[in-house]
């Protein structure tokens, strides 16, 4: 009988289940022979033991694959072990970083940290005394302010590579990557020199404002270049063949067509700039109590709060110093994760 | 500058739609509508129109003239400048960096490239619709069809009225007036042309450059387009660049055929739509046409 | 005007386009001109101020602020600061400076580029999406949180790969060890700043081989080639000068760092060539140790030390940005 069976899709470039078989195997062996050799050997320590698994591991596979597929594919083996050998070194200390925080940092929150400030304790008090109500606060407001700066800025910057696409954009464009290397810390003598010493003599939270505005713009105009340049050169032209001017077409279609990815520019540049610590030591004087008004006195924030308890050492304030960046981090993540959402949406659209 | 009226056309020698190539070739035979004769005063015309990019020379010495109620078809091989030509008719060939022209444009008798001219109120009487469907990504259905008047800064009385005309017009109106406030993304691909078609004619412009508007479409749609061409063909002026000849036969009354040789781009032969397929005077164009090659 | 019949071969004349833009697109190109020569003004700002400030000190030392070691206020006893004797030399710290930040770069650039390899030629489409955004978000990690990670969790490991360097590699002038303090040392603060600068270097390579020709890819699968031999007939020569210049970009971070290396390394004033000896320095956290205690004269020495610094990332930005912009078009 002759019924014509049903065709089903197949994939003969798939690793059948021998072959992943095998290949479990030899992780499997290289795991045993690192034990062997690691106890037999003078070698102790963790190091010890990635280091061998590694050799051992690419010294077996690439034997297999020599005998089955020839030398190039014990060539391709040996490479391909390297090759994830370097993604595991590269991604470990992200790990490492997250976890860290995630331990030391729990210890030091509590829900004071977000409805004190330090203006009557010392950062050696217990844990669960003071909070960072106004570092929290002071970091608000100093990126603010800086956004404030900067997104205009950065956003003409854009639209002048992009739109204008002057005789100058080539050299504007270089100028602003040339920017986006300028040192913090350079940012910040930077703004002591023009501003602090010859004028306001004091410092308060504009001061690092305007420091964080350098570090933010670059950021916020090389994104927003990205994003604008993404738009397609049709949606202009259809604005101008509809009797739009200029001026018009990108303020009606390019700017709100390129709005999410705009967003994501000033969440990057926010991102940039919150954790930003040395602009700040230098500039802004470091309260302990809650601040509101930028133009005058020390405002606190959260990189200075967690260097300053990072510098007393005793256990208390390393635990707190822990806290901040763990709220600091997470501050940093959650602008990260908003940006990659709105980024992924701009694109599968 | 003589105004042109809402309609684009009522002062104008009105032709009613032909499809019937013989009253193509009896309009012909008056001999008044011959594209490149004497200058009308009335229309657009191109007179010796040639194209550079940067050295480059694209586009040489090319006079055509375009009736109101007349469909114009721009054929020829890829890069012999049938983009560059109709670009250079509303001004949109110079965003091309390193552009040049020479020659004239009339719109009304008046050269759109002369000193002192409002480009943007040249472009609002010259529409165009795009290779590719661009409605605006962060409009919806009904703010892309209006969003000329944004651009453009112009007041009508009745928003809706003129949304559901030119939605009507454009051949769109049954299928997307019950969601006008969805995206314009979320339309077909020949949904989303019929919308730019839409979005060009709110602004009532008296002539509709269309570049190669079927060529990312699917039969279907290019089907419905074609149609719509037809209806608004009987109310102004329709200059189509198309790659594919059979659409040139079946919408245009009048044909031109482009080439290069290499260097820059001809207007090889011109004439009414039947003749350039039946009978072309040019063997180049014969070639062409019975698709010996390009 | 031409509209008699022209002759076929007379070419005319381009037409000069005379038509002046509308008044709101001149006052709109104005603007948007003014915002974008703002780089230009700030980066001018920085550099007149910083100037003018340590001017007088860089006057006074001369080419001895580049090339003297010493950093001494000497004030005699009612506190005045002895013009003569005091001296601000910059060059330990512009050796600490590059020491840490060359061994930064020679630790992340393998990492990287493997990473990159990876990411491009090796992984599922999956994994490649997580580990983008994972490697993006280490990028945007405060400087700070570099430090106390490097102070408290790294550092107890790389103070024991410095003992094992100093071991089987002690015959190398670099890992030389007189006096046996391991701690806070320039090879630590070079490590840390290698996790530090790895997403850097990383994407920057990712983008390069990500734009590797596909046709070329293919050519060199169908004559037969494996994946890593594709990877360095194809992929790694096109790529070369991007890498170089990422590396680049990395190390001009690197050499800026303030925060993460004050934390970690031990800034003392001198010169120390013996990586792994705990000692050193680099010019922006000396800037951040000084400042505090600084007098008048002093804080004008650090606007100039901020100028030499700001100078040195300038360039080694520009160069690196000039390579990566180069190496796109570069073996096509």
């Amino acid at each position: 009988m002759t019924t014509i069976s049903a065709v089903v899709p197949q994939k003969p470039w798939a690793k059948s289940s021998q072959e992943k078989l095998i290949a479990a195997g030899i992780v499997v062996l290289s795991i045993i022979a690192t034990y062997a050799f690691v106890e037999v050997t003078p070698l102790k320590g963790k190091l010890a033991y990635f280091v061998s698994y590694f050799f051992i591991y690419v010294i077996l596979d690439s034997l297999y694959s020599l005998t089955t597929h020839g030398v190039s594919a014990a060539k391709d083996s040996i490479a391909k072990g390297f090759i994830t050998a370097g993604v595991f070194v590269a991604v470990m200390p992200m790990i490492s970083i997250l976890l860290t925080v995630f331990m030391r940092g729990r210890r030091g929150l509590n829900w004071n940290l977000f409805a004190n400030d330090m203006s009557v304790n010392s950062v050696n008090d217990p844990i669960g005394q003071g909070g960072l109500l106004h570092a929290l606060l002071g970091t608000a407001i100093l990126v603010a302010i800086a956004l404030i700066i900067s997104l205009p800025i950065g956003i003409l910057t854009a639209l002048y590579l992009t739109e204008v696409k002057g005789r100058f954009a080539s050299p504007i464009r270089f100028l602003v990557q040339a920017m986006s290397g300028v040192p913090s810390i350079v940012a910040g003598l930077f703004i002591l020199s023009a501003i602090v010493y010859p004028i306001t003599k004091s410092y308060s939270g504009i001061m690092g404002s305007l420091a964080l505005s350098i570090l933010m713009i670059p950021t916020i105009a090389r994104t927003s270049e990205e994003v604008l340049l993404l738009i397609p050169n049709d949606l202009r032209e259809a604005g101008v063949a509809l009797g739009g001017t200029q001026w018009r077409t990108v303020a009606m279609v390019v700017v709100p067509a390129a709005k999410s990815g705009l967003i994501t520019a000033v969440i990057l540049g926010i991102a940039r700039v919150a954790g930003e610590t040395a602009p700040i030591v230098l500039l802004t004087g470091g309260g302990e109590r809650v601040n509101a008004n930028p133009f005058s006195g020390p405002m606190g924030s959260l990189p200075f709060y967690i260097w300053k308890a990072f510098a007393v050492g005793t256990e208390e304030s390393i635990t707190r110093a822990w806290a901040g960046i763990f709220v600091l981090l997470a501050i940093v993540m959650v602008l990260f994760v908003a940006a990659r959402f709105l980024g992924e949406r701009r694109t599968s659209k | 500058m003589s105004e042109i009226d809402k309609d684009g056309n009522e002062n104008m020698d009105v032709k009613p739609m032909t499809s019937s190539l013989a009253s193509v070739a009896a309009d012909a035979a008056l001999g008044k509508r011959i594209p490149g004769g004497q200058p009308m005063g009335v229309g657009l015309e191109a007179r010796g129109i040639h194209a550079w990019f940067g050295e480059k020379h694209v586009l040489e010495d090319i006079s055509l003239d375009f009736w109101s109620g007349t469909v114009t078809a721009l054929i020829g091989p890829s890069g012999c400048g049938k983009s560059t030509f109709i670009r250079t008719l509303n001004r949109m060939h110079e965003f091309i960096p390193g552009a040049a022209m020479a020659g004239e444009v009339l719109l009304d008798g008046q050269d759109i490239y002369a000193s002192g001219t409002d480009v943007t109120k040249i472009r609002l009487k010259v529409g165009m619709v795009f290779q590719k469907p661009n409605p605006f990504p962060s409009m919806t259905i009904a703010e892309n069809v209006l969003s000329g008047l944004k651009l453009a800064q112009l007041k009508v009385p009745n928003r809706d009225d003129l949304l559901e005309e030119c939605l009507e017009r454009a051949g769109l109106w049954a299928e997307v007036k019950d969601r006008l406030s969805a995206y314009g993304g979320s339309l077909s691909g020949g949904q989303q042309q019929r919308l730019c078609i839409a979005r060009a004619l709110a602004v009532r412009p008296a002539v509709l450059l269309m570049d190669e508007p079927c060529s990312s479409l699917d039969p279907g749609s290019t089907l419905k387009i074609e149609e719509t061409i037809s209806h608004l063909s009987s109310s102004m002026t329709i200059i189509i660049v198309t790659h594919n000849m059979q659409q040139a036969a079946r919408v245009s009354d009048y044909t031109a055929f482009f080439l290069s040789d290499g260097g820059p781009g001809k207007m090889v032969e011109v004439g009414p739509t039947g003749e350039i397929f039946s009978r072309p005077k040019d063997k180049r164009t014969e070639n062409y046409v019975t698709g010996r090659f390009g | 005007m031409s509209n008699d019949v022209i002759a076929p071969k007379s070419i005319p004349a381009k037409r000069e386009l005379t038509t002046v833009p509308r008044f709101s697109d001149r006052v709109f190109r104005g603007i948007v001109t003014g915002g974008g020569f703002s780089s230009l003004l700030i980066l001018g700002l920085i550099f007149a101020f910083l100037a003018y400030q340590g001017f007088s000190v860089l006057r006074s030392q001369g080419i001895h602020f580049i090339t003297g070691s010493a950093w001494e206020v000497v004030t005699d006893d009612s506190g005045n600061i002895i013009a003569s004797d005091t001296k601000f030399g910059l060059a330990a710290m512009l050796i600490g400076t590059m020491l840490c930040a060359i061994i930064a770069v020679v630790i992340a650039v393998p990492i990287s580029v493997l990473t990159s390899l990876y990411l491009t030629f090796y992984a599922p489409p999956f994994i490649k999406k997580i580990m983008i955004a994972v490697i993006d978000l280490m990028a945007a990690f405060p400087s700070i949180l570099f430090g106390l990670w490097g102070f408290f969790i790294l550092m107890p490991s790389v103070e024991y790969w410095a003992k094992l360097l100093h071991k089987y590699f002690g015959f190398i002038p670099f890992f030389k060890m007189e006096v046996p303090i391991y701690t806070r040392s320039p090879f630590v603060a070079g490590v840390v700043l290698a996790v530090m600068i790895i997403p850097i270097i990383t994407s920057v390579s990712r983008e390069i081989f990500s734009q590797t020709p596909l046709d070329r890819i293919q050519a060199a699968y169908a004559l037969g080639a494996t994946r890593w031999s594709m990877v360095k007939a194809v992929a790694l020569p096109y790529a070369r000068s991007g890498v170089v210049g990422g590396a680049m970009l990395g190390l001009g971070r690197a050499m800026g760092e303030t925060v993460a290396v004050y934390t970690v390394l031990n800034v003392v004033y001198q010169v120390n060539w013996h990586v792994l000896l705990g000692a050193g320095g680099n010019v922006a956290s000396m800037i951040l140790l000084k400042f505090g205690e600084a007098g008048p004269q002093e804080i004008k020495a650090l606007m100039a030390a901020g100028l030499v610094l700001f100078l040195l990332t300038l360039l080694v930005n520009s160069l690196a940005n000039l390579i990566v912009k180069s190496s796109g078009g570069k073996g096509r």
